[in-house]
């Protein structure tokens, strides 16, 4: 999505794991597929659909890879990066 | 006697306690100074040094025993009461307590057997406790963004869980590395997963979503660790899903009943904790793919009725003039059917009168003409045949009766009398006198009058036979 409405993803998607966005964007795309809603409706829904799938690519295509170790000190917990290879 | 006594005793050498305790000292360990000893476990406690005290009996005897804390560390498995197991090791003297003891340098457990028997039975007292009860297991989270993995920061195992999470879905690994083998490897295990659940939520490491447990292969001894109650319990209480993977495919440990998700190994835990992100990039770009799809569609589709509808409502006229064209219709259509009608009627009539022409009735006469002209022929022929044969016939029945004809027998002399009535007298009885008869002979006629009867009446008999034959001329007569 290039369009403006990119920068502004609303709250409650933002709040959502990538597992909800997934899900609920299946429903949209669900409803649109049965053709059985109404104009006004399928553009909100559709806003919606797109704001849904920017999460997801986000959360996807943002993960990374990172490896820590947890060192315990004096009792206090603190994390360094793991060289494992 | 006490003096006897007493310089008996005195040739005896003469001990302080310490040095007696320290020769016994020098003499138990000098020939105790290795030895095996087969025994079961009882009254085991772990001293906070990390030395371990415990008693080996068997029915009749005890001996204190005792397994340093780098002993305890590097068994393969992790002793308790009731186990039956052969120690080696040396046996000293404590002197301050007057007691002896054996100091463990190795142990094992006698016989796997003794091992399975114990998991057996720590499984079901586990079990009755319902940490492995499926209702306890939490579903593993779609796409966990840092996993929490408990392990040997050393080792294949890390390495391979790494990879295959780079392979699949790269994310935040936090390894709280722990011994996986002997004796402290239970307790660090259960600390770690315990750790991990007591992560604040908003700390400078991030908690977890997802845990994995591992080890890799091993013997049943070397993953014992994995089978002790105080990991199983720290697993079954976790309140961070947690995948474990101890062992290959075929090893079975009591972390993997309380767990949420058994592996069969490292790999697939790696597996089982991440989706293949390529795979999901993909399907969340075709589920956008399909809402603008949809979303175009239904928009043509909607613009397409739209355009249908105020078709139908953009002029109202037209659907009169409509109604008044299909009228108009119906009219001329009427009037052509009655129209057409008479014309049909018209023209079966014309057809039919076209066909009334007198040359019909013309030809059917001059038909039946020629017809009786025919049968007039035919009849004429028919008569004519008819009449030569009746002719002939006549020609036949002339000669018949001519030959039959009573003419001949007058011809031979015979004669008729006739009365004046023209009936023939065929009796005597009628032939009174003086009647007038006529007499026929074969050549005519004549008159006569009959004379008296008496002078005659020798003569009646003759006339007899001719009254007989005067029957049938009669009749030939009328019939003539």
């Amino acid at each position: 999505m290039s369009d403006p409405n990119s920068q502004k993803i609303p709250d409650d998607i933002a709040k959502m794991s990538f597992e909800e966005a997934l899900k609920e964007l299946e429903q949209i795309v669900e409803k649109l597929d049965s053709g059985q809603v109404d104009l006004d409706q399928s553009i909100e829904i559709y806003t919606r659909g797109s704001h849904l799938k920017q999460h997801c690519d986000a959360k996807l295509r943002n993960a990374q890879e990172r490896v820590d170790k947890i060192v315990g000190r004096n009792g206090a917990l603190s994390t360094e990066p793991a060289d494992i290879e | 006697m006490s003096e006897n006594l007493s310089s008996g005793s005195s040739n005896i050498h003469e001990y302080t306690v310490s040095e007696l305790s320290g020769a016994l000292k020098r003499t138990v360990e000098d020939v105790f100074g290795h030895v095996r000893v087969r025994a079961e476990i009882s009254g085991l406690k772990r001293a906070a040094s990390g030395h371990v005290y415990l008693t080996l009996k068997d029915d009749k005897a005890v001996l204190d025993g005792v397994m340093w804390r780098g002993t305890a560390d590097r068994l393969s498995f992790r002793p308790e009461d009731g186990l039956e197991v052969i120690c080696t090791g040396k046996l000293t003297t404590y002197p301050g307590r007057s007691k002896y003891q054996i100091v463990i340098e190795a142990m094992e457990p006698v016989g796997v057997g003794a091992l399975m028997a114990l998991l057996e039975e720590r499984k079901k007292k586990l079990a009755a406790e319902g940490l492995f009860d499926p209702a306890r297991k939490r579903p593993l989270p779609y796409l966990p963004s840092v996993i929490g993995v408990v392990t040997s920061p050393t080792g294949a195992v890390i390495r391979d869980i790494l990879h295959r999470l780079r392979d699949r879905f790269p994310v935040h690994v936090l390894l709280w590395p722990v011994l996986v083998q002997g004796e402290t490897a239970a307790g660090q295990i259960a600390a770690a997963i315990r750790g991990f659940n007591a992560l604040p939520e908003n700390s400078d490491i991030p908690r977890p979503d997802l845990l994995i447990v591992a080890r890799g292969g091993g013997s049943l001894e070397d993953l014992w660790a994995f089978n002790e109650e105080e990991v199983v319990r720290a697993t079954a209480e976790s309140a961070i899903p947690l995948i474990s993977a101890v062992g290959h495919e075929t090893d079975t440990t009591l972390i993997d009943f309380a767990s949420d998700q058994r592996a069969p190994t490292p790999t697939a835990a790696a597996e089982i904790a991440v989706p293949v992100r390529a795979e999901l990039i993909a399907y969340v770009d075709d589920q956008e793919r399909r809402i603008k799809r949809s979303l175009n569609r239904s928009l043509v589709d909607k613009r397409e009725r739209l355009a249908g509808l105020s078709r139908g409502l953009r002029d109202p006229a037209s659907l009169i003039a409509e109604r008044v064209q299909h009228l108009d219709h119906l009219e001329s259509r009427l009037r052509q059917s009655v129209v057409g009608n008479l014309n049909f009627k018209l023209q079966l009539y014309t057809g039919a009168a076209a066909k009334l022409r007198p040359q019909l009735l013309d030809r059917s006469l001059q038909q039946y003409r020629e017809k009786m002209i025919v049968i007039d022929r035919q009849m004429a022929r028919s008569i004519g045949i008819k009449q030569e044969r009746a002719g002939d016939r006549l020609n036949s029945a002339v000669r018949l009766l001519e030959s039959l004809s009573f003419r001949r027998v007058l011809k031979r002399g015979y004669s008729i009398v006739w009365d004046e009535t023209g009936k023939p007298i065929s009796s005597i009885k009628e032939a009174t006198a003086g009647k007038s008869v006529d007499v026929e002979f074969a050549d005519g006629k004549s008159a006569a009058v009959f004379a008296d009867g008496s002078q005659m009446g020798g003569k009646s008999p003759p006339p007899k036979p001719k009254a007989k034959k005067t029957s049938p001329q009669s009749k030939q007569g009328r019939l003539l």
